[in-house]
């Protein structure tokens, strides 16, 4: 990674004692775009993947949380004041199978270009000193959208949890109708909300790219989404084991 | 692409970008710092309230008036959430940490600039949130900081509980959001941007503590965000997740099949690592500061690291103790039990380590250090109450009493704001370039250690002769007839120990104005915070990137010139 990376010019006098500075300035990371020269894109690629992580492990935790209120839940017995008996009251939930495997599907497409979108502009990045040097042309790119695919994919997906809730409604599940609906709500909706903060970033990097960004700070934009998105495909794909095999 | 880098390598001139959305974690820590202190007085006014009014139920007071028995549970409500997230959460992580670990791992900011100023701006929003919640008709909620399910899922269960609940579960929310934030952000630092040499088994405690404290929050705010969204869904949205077939009012309500447990199960599954997100930044400071004032290398420097690592691990373990009265079957109760006196051992390391670092040192008593005994001290006393509460035979008599009271400030909450303290008197020389009045230091320390005795310590003694906690009058209670002394004496401990904080406020503002000028590092300490100017630059080191040759206390080592060696000095320094 960090052989594509704009050159860095590392002041080893600056670094000062005990004589190291091996390692490059960590200035101009973060997008801080603090330091003395150009930013290091491959430690800063570095930082925000781990930074990435770090985030998906407490989304994680949202939706262990969740799981593990809608396992409790479901098992637990509810007072029937008409009997005074304690009953079991999971109604599971009709849910508008085909519609859903369909929105799986999309989602799936969906990541798939999402990842050629990543590679696309991880090869850009690579090419992009080389471009810099006057007198040298690649020729004109024609790059094929990915990242716009990959945006309309992933609203077509919240489109289609859309109908898929208007579909519940009218089998007659609306979000306060059962235990078991309120969690089929609740964990599409969280799920929804999540993608629909990755499209918002996926349109971010493509707006970046009107504003004489650099690809490399663009690619990092791009590569962090498209991890996340691959995240959120896989977290699609739990939600939807869990409300069809625990039903 | 040069450009957008040097445009932003200086520092940011004007008003608004250098104090208001600076992207400096230096200037960052101090908004957060000064919010924790606008909200330590808003807490300490509402403890006042409940204090008068307990000995003197009917009084009329300030901003209040007459204080009602609902009026009396919104105080113990904001007083508790204010005291919690904006206080006891928000300084000792948001202030110190964002301050000085970028400094003392040798970054020249967090991971992400950006970021951190979100987070300041999305707490500050849920403090403005929950402050309004004392506008609105209805008034503050009643559910406690707890926020105990039906109660708190209920909007026709108490005045506070319309729109002045919706208001303290949306700020706790945004709190949550805030602070996850702000954890991604310190633990991505802490992992990228450390300095060459300094490995982690260079890090001072205090990073140590930081670092724990950020995972812990990372893994505890996401499941409080989760409990508190599916709070609104049933107060707003007619679902039953927490709210089984009630009767309100002669009214049945439209839920059915809800678990009040649930609620309690997620809410003190964050409720737990929250005591100690509360309390290990304390340590840290503890830890940097018996070290650094007894001249003495901390005393058992892996096993404090352990000992942090375990006690946050345990912390996610323990969760149940506070549910003793749910009904719990006996053998989960005995697990939970189990594991709580487990975390015992770790503290136990730590008390022992610092006690061994003080032994034998030249100590120098400055305010400083005078605050970090004052934590080892409040630590061990509310620490050792932990074991009677953990066992469930003894917490099911003593649990809504008065001891639980004394027991979780004096250990969670005035320990940790001792670990404040300590930190803000080491600290402030490099912060604001002056030091704090040390005589003034001094007395404010004496007035507040003892003045935090002897309100908490005869709360033991209450809550073991049957007073009740949240109860909003009992002087009327004959059985308690005979406590009503103690209770002014608590009373006016409390009044004397809250006045003396204007002590510390006019010492702060004073000398960040008329303090003498501090050196670069006036308590010749070792990390690397002190080789840099004071204040420091806004890159902090001005252009270098310190090199870490030395672990972080190395105080009187053998043949070395001075007393202690920076980590930045050569390695060559002394042999050891």
């Amino acid at each position: 990674m960090a052989t594509l990376s704009s050159p860095v010019t590392i002041d080893v006098s600056k670094t000062g004692q005990g004589g190291g500075g091996t390692r490059p300035p960590a200035y101009g990371g973060g997008g801080d775009g603090r330091g003395d020269g150009s930013p290091d894109y491959g430690a800063r690629l570095r930082r925000v993947r781990l930074g990435l992580a770090i985030g998906l492990t407490s989304i994680t935790m949202i939706f262990v949380s969740l799981t593990s209120a809608y396992v409790v839940r479901r098992g637990l017995p509810t007072l029937d004041e008409r009997t005074n008996t304690y009953v079991r009251d999971w109604i599971p939930v009709d849910l508008p199978i085909a519609l859903l495997l369909v929105n799986t599907l999309l989602l799936l497409v969906s990541s798939i270009t999402a990842e050629l979108a990543r590679r696309q502009i991880t090869r850009q990045a690579a090419l992009a000193p080389v471009r810099s040097i006057p007198g040298v042309s690649l020729g004109e790119d024609k790059a094929f959208p990915w990242l716009g695919v990959t945006v309309v994919l992933g609203g077509g997906f919240l489109i289609g949890q859309w109908m898929a809730w208007r579909e519940l409604a009218d089998r007659g599940f609306y979000l306060a109708t059962s235990a078991s609906s309120s969690f089929v709500y609740l964990l599409t909706a969280t799920h929804a909300v999540h993608l629909a903060g990755g499209i918002l970033v996926l349109l971010y990097a493509a707006t970046v790219s009107l504003l004489h960004k650099p690809v490399e700070a663009r690619r990092i934009v791009v590569d962090v989404t498209a991890w996340y998105w691959h995240f959120m495909f896989l977290l699609w794909l739990y939600i939807f084991g869990l409300l069809w095999f625990v039903r | 692409m040069a450009t957008s880098a040097t445009i932003h390598s200086h520092a940011p001139q004007g008003f608004i970008r250098k104090y208001v959305f600076s992207l400096d974690h230096k200037v960052i820590g101090i908004q957060y710092y000064f919010l924790a202190l606008v909200a330590v007085f808003v807490g300490m006014f509402l403890s006042i309230l409940m204090r008068v009014h307990m000995i003197w139920p009917t009084a009329v007071l300030p901003l209040v008036g007459e204080i009602k028995p609902e009026t009396y549970l919104s105080l113990l409500t904001m007083h508790g959430t204010i005291m919690v997230f904006f206080v006891l959460t928000t300084a000792p992580q948001g202030g110190f940490g964002n301050y000085f670990l970028p400094i003392q791992i040798g970054a020249p900011d967090m991971a992400f600039p950006v970021l951190n100023m979100l987070s300041f701006w999305t707490t500050f929003v849920a403090f403005i949130t929950i402050l309004a919640a004392f506008f609105v008709t209805g008034g503050a909620p009643l559910h406690g900081w707890t926020g105990y399910a039906p109660l708190s899922a209920l909007t026709n269960s108490g005045p506070g509980e319309q729109l002045g609940a919706d208001l303290w579960i949306t700020s706790i929310a945004i709190f949550c959001i805030a602070s996850l934030m702000g954890a991604l952000n310190f633990i991505t630092t802490t992992l990228d941007l450390r300095a060459k040499g300094m490995t982690m088994m260079r890090m001072p405690l205090t990073v140590w503590a930081w670092f724990v404290t950020a995972i812990l929050g990372l893994l505890a705010f996401g499941v409080l965000l989760s409990a508190g969204i599916l709070l609104l869904l049933d107060r707003n949205m007619g679902t039953s997740f927490y709210v089984p077939l009630v009767v309100v009012n002669g009214q049945v309500m439209g839920h059915r099949g809800g678990s009040p447990l649930l609620w309690q199960h997620l809410f003190w599954f964050f409720g737990h690592p929250e005591v100690y997100i509360a309390i290990l930044p304390g340590m840290g400071v503890a830890s940097q500061l018996l070290s650094t004032f007894s001249r003495k290398p901390i005393f058992g420097y892996k096993a404090m690291v352990y000992a942090i690592m375990a006690i946050g691990f345990l912390g996610f373990m323990v969760w149940g103790h506070h549910m003793f009265m749910s009904g719990m079957s006996p053998y989960t109760a005995f697990a939970f039990s189990l594991m709580t006196m487990a975390i015992g051992v770790p503290s136990a390391i730590k008390t022992f380590n610092w006690l061994g670092t003080i032994h034998g040192g030249r100590v120098r008593f400055q305010t400083p250090m005078l605050y970090a005994i004052g934590f080892v001290s409040l630590f061990v006393s509310g620490g050792l109450s932990g074991p009677f509460l953990a066992q469930p035979v003894l917490d099911i008599p003593l649990h809504d009493t008065a001891f639980v009271v004394g027991h979780f400030h004096l250990i969670m909450g005035v320990a940790a704001i001792f670990g404040m303290f300590a930190g803000t008197y080491y600290w402030f020389p490099k912060m604001f370039g002056r030091m704090m009045n040390e005589t003034w230091g001094r007395i404010h320390f004496v007035i507040t250690l003892v003045g935090t005795y002897c309100i908490f310590m005869p709360m033991h003694y209450l809550g073991m002769a049957g007073q009740p906690r949240r109860y909003s009058q009992f002087t009327e209670l004959a059985y308690l007839h005979k406590l009503i002394p103690l209770n002014t004496f608590i009373t006016y401990a409390a009044i004397i120990t809250v006045s003396a904080q204007f002590i510390f406020v006019i010492n702060l503002f004073w000398s960040m104005f008329k303090g003498p000028k501090a050196s670069d590092n006036p308590w010749e300490s070792t990390t690397l915070e002190w080789i840099t100017a004071t204040p420091p630059p806004h890159d902090n080191f001005g252009g270098h990137t310190p090199v870490v040759n030395h672990g972080p206390y190395e105080y009187s080592v053998p043949g070395a010139p001075r007393d202690y060696i920076m980590q930045t000095d050569p390695a060559t320094v002394a042999s050891h």
